[in-house]
């Protein structure tokens, strides 16, 4: 289908989500606020991968479900490719992008940068800077793992932004 | 001959070609994105908010807080000039900020004797490919964000307006139909003068 919309379509919706969950519904209790922001990023996810792998051949291996995401997914979803892939063979993947697409436009205060992997929104609460680009990652931590649990592999995936403007995503396979 | 609006339709579609070149700029992507997550924002709301007139409040909120952002980014890469009154306004919307941030026109018609009130008509829109609403879903409003949308612009440029679905795709009729009424032109002050 050939249909095209303003990429600032999408961004706003983000924006959006991440609003009305943070500031509105769930103002008190950003660890709901973060579930539902995920879950959303989830379906998304799901549905993607089940459109983009329709003409392929089922993966053999996890390395090339991984290598799917990092490629043709990406491509697909931001325009460009993940830049470095690293595993340590026991499953768990690291997939860095040097320029996040859904970060270059965000301001970013500095000394987060010390704060480094961003796992959990309670320890978050303190900063909230910080709490809002969390906030706006568990959309596409969301979309990953949707995206692999669609092609029959449960994982868990979080983000990492201690090298600001490049983000990775660390997703660990569940044996 | 009716009173026509001082400029012509015509003016307005070549401004259409010039956002056309614009829209490179813009990076238009695939829908798709757009389209999935749109229809997962709706379900979880749903899911969450339990209420389907709640939804319809949030989603219109939710394009009434994009709408008062997304008037600048139209304002500053459309290229469009002042309007001179709201027939002008609604071809506007409907040939150049439809087109430009949703990739699809309308058809601006059903004016009153006014020129307050009219509908434009869509008959197709990105936000319900794949769409197809469930019994339990019967009062919603799945397109709302766009009404909010476009009721957010247009308070950034001093029209307050009401802004409804009279038709809907998903409810079963023939198109889109969204009405577009102005309640208030609030007058614009300005701290210095025009032409300086």
């Amino acid at each position: 289908m050939g249909r095209e919309v303003s990429e600032s379509c999408v961004e706003s919706l983000l924006t959006e989500i991440v609003s009305s969950y943070c500031n509105g519904f769930y103002a008190d209790k950003p660890e709901l606020a973060a579930r539902r922001i995920e879950a959303i990023g989830f379906q998304v996810g799901h549905q993607l991968s089940e459109r983009y792998t329709m003409d392929r051949p089922r993966f053999t291996d996890h390395l090339e479900a991984i290598k799917f995401i990092c490629k043709d997914f990406w491509s697909e979803v931001f325009k460009k490719q993940i830049d470095n892939l690293k595993t340590n063979h026991r499953g768990t993947f690291v997939l860095q992008d040097n320029r996040f697409r859904w970060l270059s436009r965000m301001s970013v205060d500095p000394s987060i940068e010390t704060l480094g992997s961003i796992q959990d929104p309670s320890a978050m609460a303190e900063n909230k800077a910080a709490q809002a680009i969390g906030m706006h990652l568990y959309f596409p931590c969301g979309i990953i793992r949707g995206a692999l649990s669609n092609l029959g592999i449960p994982c868990a995936v979080s983000a990492d932004i201690s090298n600001l403007p490049a983000c990775s995503f660390v997703i660990r396979i569940k044996a | 001959m009716a009173p026509v609006a001082p400029r012509s339709g015509d003016a307005i579609f070549a401004n259409v070609e010039r956002v056309l070149l614009v829209f490179c700029y813009l990076v238009p992507k695939n829908a798709e994105l757009f389209t999935l997550t749109y229809g997962a924002i709706v379900r979880q709301l749903l899911t969450d908010l339990e209420e389907v007139d709640e939804v319809n409040k949030q989603l219109d909120q939710m394009g009434y807080n994009i709408g008062i952002r997304l008037i600048d980014e139209f304002l500053a890469k459309s290229n469009v000039s002042r309007c001179v009154d709201f027939k002008e306004t609604a071809e506007v919307i409907a040939k150049v900020g439809l087109k430009m941030f949703q990739g699809i026109t309308a058809t601006v018609t059903n004016w009153d004797v006014e020129g307050t009130t009219c509908s434009l008509i869509l008959e197709d829109n990105p936000l319900v490919d794949f769409v197809e609403l469930p019994d339990s879903c019967q009062g919603l409003y799945y397109c709302n964000i766009l009404s909010g949308v476009v009721r957010g612009a247009l308070e950034m440029v001093s029209m307050k307006t009401e802004v409804t679905w009279l038709r809907d795709m998903l409810r079963g009729d023939d198109a889109f139909e969204l009405q577009l009424k102005l309640l208030k032109q609030v007058p614009e002050e300005y701290p210095y003068k025009d032409d300086e």
